[in-house]
């Protein structure tokens, strides 16, 4: 009997590229399983970690969070060198509303995520216009602006920051809020990608001029972005104010700045799941290297400069090339 | 009160057109993004430190040493890293931010932290101007700083080299027919720049101690400079450190020093959404910024 050996996704392809017409379960599989790996692995799996571990699920998907929101201004155009300003807005607002006026969780949370994404927006909206690194530029400024400002005038508890704010009813409620919200969040923005308004912020950084000749409010678009992606980081802070009871400058630290970017660096730009992977490898591993302390950061910093040098298609895009290049024996016909 | 802000004032200024001055070579004239400028400015002191205090070299020897160090970073910097990036600026951006990072972390993992890290004055002593005592290190700090100026916009001017980092940042394919080598000169814009935040750190770190918080401050003062003055214009740069050097010197006098650096970080804010291209810049104003 001949044999030759044949793409596994060609058959799928060739049907149709993009609106997947299946022919056997075994197709439905090889499609289902990659998306099937993060919604396994965060929600049925992660609970059999032991407690350390789950903490540590926790942290990298807050940071995940923040690398999600970043790649979707990369989508943009828009480069961030500052995540860490919506971490950070979003834990003192939601931090100062528990604290000073007793606001409780289910409260606080959805407004500094809604807020927040607000505020950050109006922040941001008179630099729209700036590109590249210019635009990176203002981002890297402002949370060091903030974290001074709060410094300088000891507004928001000062160096000391808001202490004492409620933590979650349960450990399994704090568990399944941020993973549910990160697959949600990573499977929503996936198919806003894959949509006509997807399309349009792609256009937007491509070539914002001949987005504009069509006729198209690219400022208009850029606001939405800014006030999604602030949603998202915020919603990341408000969280972590909870989940740690303390809101206050370290909030706007490098840590949620760098980790951010170089997770989409590792993982890969230009898709969703590439910062996601890199988050889930990058945090783990620092966790591993906790016992270098400060030299964690000089380890990011360093992964950064590797992965943009000798790395840049992304490990995520690596990964994807050769599982679409997964082949299969068949009977030649006669 | 007046003659003292006056003076400050001024001394603040020329610091600040110090340490923009090598940010404005490598990145405002040449093109050429380097965030681990900050991480040089500390690693050019720390060396210094290292060689007086932990090898007993003399201190001149060590400043020496200490300068072509710097150079040697520069060019290395671009050789490894920069050359396999070049002409994607955001790569440019992440991959000198993350070096950057890792350094003066590293001499934060190191304890490099306390007054003890601070270089000696070159000369000690004081003059006193109008009833206030200044230090001949803070005269010298201006010194140098209106020196290094003047022969800066000689040399970005007049000379071969000086023209050819000019020309390529405004298109370096054109610059390549004309015999000018991209990557050679790209190279030396960076060693260039490294060399002048040498230069900057010896001068000025003697005034006080050196952290790896100096680093982030003086990135970030050297992007206010050079910012508010408009990429690649030198007198923008001296009109630049005057207006930001009086702004902090009224603040730390009226307000509080904690507010000092927020002027920097207001004005590159204030001037990014009013005037991209800054007060004197006219380089690829339409094409790159809006």
């Amino acid at each position: 009997m001949e044999r030759r050996k044949e793409r596994v996704d060609r058959g799928i392809k060739v049907r149709s590229d993009g609106i997947y017409a299946l022919n056997s379960l075994r197709e439905v599989l090889y499609l289902a399983f990659p998306r099937l790996v993060p919604v396994v692995g965060l929600l049925i799996i992660c609970p059999f970690f032991s407690a350390y571990w789950q903490e540590v699920m926790i942290s990298t998907a807050s940071y995940a969070l923040l690398a999600v929101s970043w790649e979707l201004l990369y989508m943009t155009g828009l480069i961030s060198l500052g995540q860490s300003l919506f971490y950070g807005v979003g834990a003192y607002i939601a931090g100062a509303l528990n604290a000073y006026w007793g606001l409780p969780l289910y409260l606080t949370i959805p407004i500094a995520t809604v807020g927040g994404g607000g505020l950050c927006m109006l922040m941001l909206l008179p630099v729209l216009r700036l590109r590249g690194i210019y635009f990176a530029m203002v981002t890297l400024v402002l949370p060091l602006m903030f974290s001074r400002l709060v410094e300088a005038t000891r507004i928001l508890g000062g160096t000391n920051g808001l202490t004492g704010i409620d933590s979650f009813p349960s450990y399994w409620v704090s568990f399944y809020l941020i993973m549910v919200v990160l697959l949600v969040t990573f499977f929503g923005f996936r198919r806003l990608e894959g949509s006509d308004y997807g399309l349009v912020i792609k256009g937007i950084s491509d070539n914002d001029r001949a987005i504009m000749s069509s006729g198209i409010n690219i400022y208009w678009y850029k606001a939405q972005i800014l006030f999604l992606a602030g949603a998202v980081g915020c919603f990341a802070g408000a969280y972590g104010a909870h989940y740690d009871m303390f809101a206050g400058m370290p909030g706007f630290a490098l840590d949620y700045s760098i980790l951010p970017i170089a997770a989409a660096a590792v993982g890969g730009m230009g898709s969703f799941a590439g910062p996601l992977l890199g988050a889930f490898i990058l945090v783990p591993l620092s966790e591993i290297l906790r016992a270098l302390g400060a030299l964690r950061i000089v380890f990011y910093g360093l992964f950064l400069v590797v992965a943009v040098v000798g790395l840049p298609e992304g490990l995520f895009h690596f990964i994807r090339r050769k599982y679409e290049q997964i082949e299969r024996w068949v009977e030649v016909d006669k | 009160m007046f003659i003292a802000i006056l003076i400050y004032g001024f001394i603040n200024s020329s610091v600040l057109a110090l340490v923009a001055m090598g940010f404005n070579l490598t990145f405002g004239i040449s093109g050429v993004a380097n965030f681990a400028y900050g991480a040089i400015y500390i690693f050019s002191g720390f060396l210094v430190w290292i060689f007086l205090n932990s090898m007993g070299i003399n201190y001149v020897l060590s400043i020496l040493l200490s300068f072509v160090c710097s150079f040697l970073m520069g060019y290395l910097m671009y050789r490894f890293v920069l050359l396999r990036i070049r002409g994607l600026p955001l790569s440019e951006v992440m991959a000198t931010f993350g070096l950057g990072l890792a350094i003066m972390e590293l001499f934060r993992y190191f304890d490099f932290v306390g007054a003890k890290y601070s270089l000696p004055v070159f000369i000690d002593g004081s003059v006193s101007i109008g009833g206030h005592f200044i230090d001949y290190q803070r005269l010298l700090v201006a010194f140098v700083a209106i020196f290094f100026t003047v022969i800066f916009y000689y040399f970005i001017h007049y000379t071969k080299m000086g023209l050819a980092f000019r020309a390529i940042a405004q298109d370096d394919k054109t610059a390549l027919t004309l015999g000018i080598d991209p990557d050679k000169i790209g190279a030396f814009s960076l060693a260039f720049g490294a060399s002048l935040a040498a230069v900057a750190a010896i001068f000025i770190l003697p005034l006080g101690t050196i952290s790896v918080e100096n680093g982030y401050e003086v990135l970030i003062n050297a992007l206010a400079v050079c910012i508010v003055g408009g990429l690649g214009s030198t007198v923008g740069v001296i009109v630049a450190s005057i207006v930001i050097g009086y702004a902090q010197t009224l603040t730390a006098n009226y307000i509080e020093p904690h507010w000092m650096i927020l002027v920097s970080l207001a004005a590159i804010a204030v001037v990014l959404v009013i005037k991209p291209s800054g007060i004197f810049g006219k380089q690829k104003e339409l094409e790159e910024r809006v």
